[in-house]
Formats: C-alpha cells, structure tokens, sequence
C-alpha cells in the first residue's frame, strides 16, 4: 500500500556488521571529518578590527542636516513625526529672530527635537516624509548605553557636523553612500 | 659512619630537578588548557581565544587570575578539612607521577652526570598505577566532604570509571610488561631505543592503554564525572573558586602526565627516531631526547582534544559494559597471545 504523501522512509534495522561493532573505523572516520575542519576557512571576523560594510541602503542612526553654510535644515514642520509608526520623534518649534540667519535656513525652526532610540525601529519612513532634506539616515547604529534616558536624542546628538568649521567630521558623517534625488 | 654520608650535590640536583619538572608540568598543563579551547574552536571553524596578549597567549593567566579572584565558597554542612583535603589531594597525586618519569638521558653539568629522572625505582609502572589509583581519594573525598548528594552521586560516578578502568589498564601493561621484562622505566626506555618501540609489539596493548587512559582523565568519550552539558557538575558541584581550578587543573595535569607515560612505555620515551643518540655529545643528545619526548606527549594531547571534539560522550551503562565486558576480556586475550607467543619462541 502506498504512503499518502510517498515521502515514507525505510529505516534499516539490519544488526550492525562486525566492522561497524567494533566502532573504532566509525570513531577514525568522524576523526578525519573534525581533522579536515582545521583547514577551512573560518566566517569568523575580528569584530573590532574588522568589520562587514554596510549595504548601501543601510538605514541607521538619523543625523539632521546643515546646508552648505551650516545652517540647520529644519523647519520643525512635524511630518517626520507624523509618519513616523513607532512615535519617537517629538519636537517643539520656535521662530527664528533676527541675527539668527546663519544659524537657521528659514523662519521657523525646531527648538527642541528628540528621537528616542529605544522606539525607533530604522524604518526610515521620517527621511522619506521629511520635505526639507532635514532629516537622514546613516551608516552608524546606536552605540550601547547604561541607562534608558541616554536612549532619547536630543538635538545636539542628532545634528550634523558644522561643515565649514569642521568640516572632517561632516564629510565623516555624510558617510558615502550615494545622495538621494531630492523632489523640489 | 662513611655509610651515613649523604652527597649534598645530590640532594640539590634532585631538588633542582623536582621544582624544574613540576614547574614545566604546571606551565604545559596551563598552555594545554588554553590550546583546549584553541583546539576547540580551529575544529569548529572558530577562532577561539585571542584578545588576551599576542594570539591570546595570556588567557590561561588571565583564567587563573580569574579563578583567584572568584568567591571562596566552604558550605556550611562540609567538613571544611576534607573539603580543602580533597582537590589538594587530587592536585598532588597528579603531580607525584611525574617523579619516575625519564625525561631523557644524562646531562653534565659542572662535571657532574645528572640523571634527567627524579626517581628511578626499579617498580616505575607500579608507582605510577599506585599514585593513580590515589587520584580516586581526591575526586571521592571532595564529593563526600560536600555533604551534597549530586557531589556524592558525581563522586560514585568517577570513583566507578576509574576503579573499572584501571583494571584492563593494568592487565594491558602484564603484556607489556612480558615483552620488556621489566618494571622500570628507565630501562624500558633503553630497551627501546635499542630495538624497536614497544607499540610494534604490543598493538593492540596500545589500543587498551589509550582507551583506558581517556577514561582516567576524565576526557570524553569517558567525562561522566563531569558532563558538564547534561549534569550540574559532577564531584565538584559545590565546589567555587581556586578549589574548583585544582580539580579541573589535575585534570591537565594527568593528562599531560598520561601522554608522557604512553610515550614512554609504548613510543620510545625520550628516543628520538632515526637518530643515533651515541654520536651525540650527551648534553646535545639529552636535549634532543627532551624535544622528542615532548613532541610525542604534544601529539597525545592533541589526540587527546582531537577525539574530544569528535565523539559524543557514552552512556553509563555503555561505559560499564565497555570497560568490564569488552577491555577486560580483550586484554586478558592480549596477556594470554603475549605469553604464549613468548613462550614459543623462547
């Protein structure tokens, strides 16, 4: 009669022959099989030292971004809040005064602007809703911490580095990945 | 009174001896725990220890400082002499065999012939068997001071093995002891380097002895006592700190120790293959017989880790019926041919 599925095994229950009694080949066997194991290459890397390139389409730790003269992009307008499904962006907006040019692009800014890390799940949906190229993802991932509160962002964590007065550390932080098209 | 005169350069070779011997055991058992773990970790595909020191060569310190600074737990219910009694025990008994070892010819030094062998009694082998048989008082009176009755299980469970091990051990050696005709290792070791080594004539002697020396050491496919994946410990379930590094620290050292005697009795001891040791000056011919008795014991440790992370451990029942109802026979077989081939050709 056949099986319903044909996928039936038969098991072989035949005694075991001398040879596989006595154990010792099987034992010698395995032995070669754990021997030729000492010359393959091992996937290990050593973490610190070396590490695996991100993808290209790596999303990590959000950096906020300057223009060319290092004034902040953001406009708190919220919609990196609103799209944002994990809700861990908050922010509060203040105008900006005069004398405040250089530091901020237009006249609304965000004052105060938080990710909490330990929401944030990268999905990258802020960058995309983000209509002033103000907020990126980048090629780092949040470094471990003791306490929860270290968790939550604030501004001074999140913005890039200025970059005509250091400007090692911003092409450092633009990272290389290819720049997006922006829609205008 | 000329009787009474006790050669003080005697004394002060021989002590000079006993602390380079058990100093170099300590240091290759240390070494051995950390080329476990490299071992380990190369027949995995793993990289194993690396970080402490150039290729991880500090880590065995930094295991041992580790076990220093651990917690020194005595339970309440132990008998707190026994319970220090017992790894102390199994630490000294692992390093008393080392004593009747030849760890190569002569050397002259400051115009003396120094003998590389603390001890050369006439009974070697038996000194040996009898100090191994003493190991089992360390793993039986640490489990029994615990006042646990996992130790104690553990402890039954080791002493078992040992005691059911040792028996095919020993009739494995009447073998070898027919074709050498003596109990002294030192002559063995002539013997050999003269003739052939004594593996051409005793195979399957060999074979036993190797078996039943894993079994001794506790190493798999024989680490009942320990199965530290199955079981909670074994003998020294209660036992933290330092205490538990001597337990585990004997382990290395009678493995070491155990290479050594295999390659001794069966491998040539300190003979080194293909070399004429006679047109050698002595002190170049006593350090070519140390390198070779160590490559061999090397290569038994390795085999010794090699077979570890190959086969599964047995189960209990296996193991008895492994030791008393297939070695014993097999050696008694062996003993018997030995005889009756010696016999004929007399």
């Amino acid at each position: 009669m056949n099986a319903l599925t044909n996928k039936v095994k038969q098991v072989n229950r035949k005694p075991l022959t001398f040879m596989e009694r006595l154990y010792l080949p099987a034992i010698f066997k395995g032995m070669m099989i754990t021997f030729s194991h000492i010359f393959k290459k091992k996937p290990t890397i050593n973490y610190p030292e070396k590490q695996r390139p991100f993808s290209p389409v790596f999303r990590g730790l959000q950096i906020l971004n300057r223009d060319e003269e290092g004034r902040e992009n953001c406009t708190a307008c919220g919609l990196c809040a609103v799209a944002c499904p994990a809700e861990a962006i908050t922010m509060e907006a203040a105008e900006r005064m005069p004398g405040e040019e250089h530091l901020y692009k237009e006249e609304k800014y965000a004052a105060k602007y938080e990710i909490n890390m330990l929401r944030c799940i990268f999905c990258g949906l802020c960058e995309e809703a983000c209509p002033k190229d103000a907020i990126y993802l980048s090629e780092t991932f949040t470094p471990a911490d003791y306490q929860r509160k270290q968790f939550i962002y604030s501004k001074n964590d999140l913005l890039i580095p200025h970059p005509t007065e250091n400007p090692e550390a911003y092409s450092k932080a633009l990272g290389n990945r290819p720049k997006r098209e922006t829609i205008n | 009174m000329m009787l009474l005169t006790i050669d003080i350069g005697l004394v002060i070779e021989k002590l000079i001896l006993i602390v380079v011997v058990i100093s170099a055991s300590l240091v290759i058992a240390m070494y051995t725990t950390f080329a476990e773990r490299k071992v380990a970790a190369i027949l995995q595909d793993r990289r194993g220890p690396n970080r402490a020191g150039p290729f991880g060569l500090l880590q065995p310190l930094a295991d041992g400082l580790k076990l220093f600074f651990k917690e020194e737990i005595i339970p309440n219910f132990s008998s707190k002499f026994l319970f220090i009694l017992g790894p102390a025990l199994a630490m000294m008994t692992a390093m008393m065999t080392s004593a009747v070892i030849p760890w190569g010819n002569k050397i002259e030094l400051f115009g003396r012939n120094i003998n590389l062998q603390i001890a050369d009694i006439n009974i070697g082998i038996l000194y040996v068997f009898g100090v191994v048989s003493l190991g089992v008082y360390g793993i039986m009176i640490g489990s029994w001071a615990s006042n646990n009755k996992f130790s104690l299980l553990g402890g039954l469970r080791a002493a078992s093995q040992i005691i059911s091990y040792e028996l095919a051990m020993g009739i494995s050696m009447i073998a070898l002891l027919m074709v050498t005709g003596t109990l002294s290792l030192k002559e063995m070791v002539v013997q050999q380097q003269a003739g052939h080594w004594n593996v051409i004539y005793q195979p399957l002697g060999f074979l036993i002895f190797l078996i039943c020396a894993f079994a001794e050491c506790n190493r798999t496919p024989f680490d009942l006592p320990e199965a530290e994946n199955e079981l909670i410990g074994g003998y020294h379930t209660e036992y933290s700190s330092m205490k538990l590094g001597f337990f585990l620290f004997a382990e290395y050292i009678n493995m070491f120790i155990s290479s050594v005697i295999m390659a001794t009795l069966f491998f040539g001891g300190y003979d080194m293959p293909f070399v004429n040791e006679s047109l050698l000056s002595p002190n170049i011919a006593a350090l070519v017989g140390i390198a070779a008795l160590m490559a061999k014991a090397i290569c038994f440790i390795f085999l010794f880790m090699w077979v570890r992370w190959t086969i599964p451990r047995f189960r209990y029942d296996q193991l008895m019926h492994l030791g008393w109802r297939i070695l014993i026979p097999l050696a008694l077989f062996n003993m018997l041919v030995t005889g009756g081939v010696i016999l004929y050709f007399k």
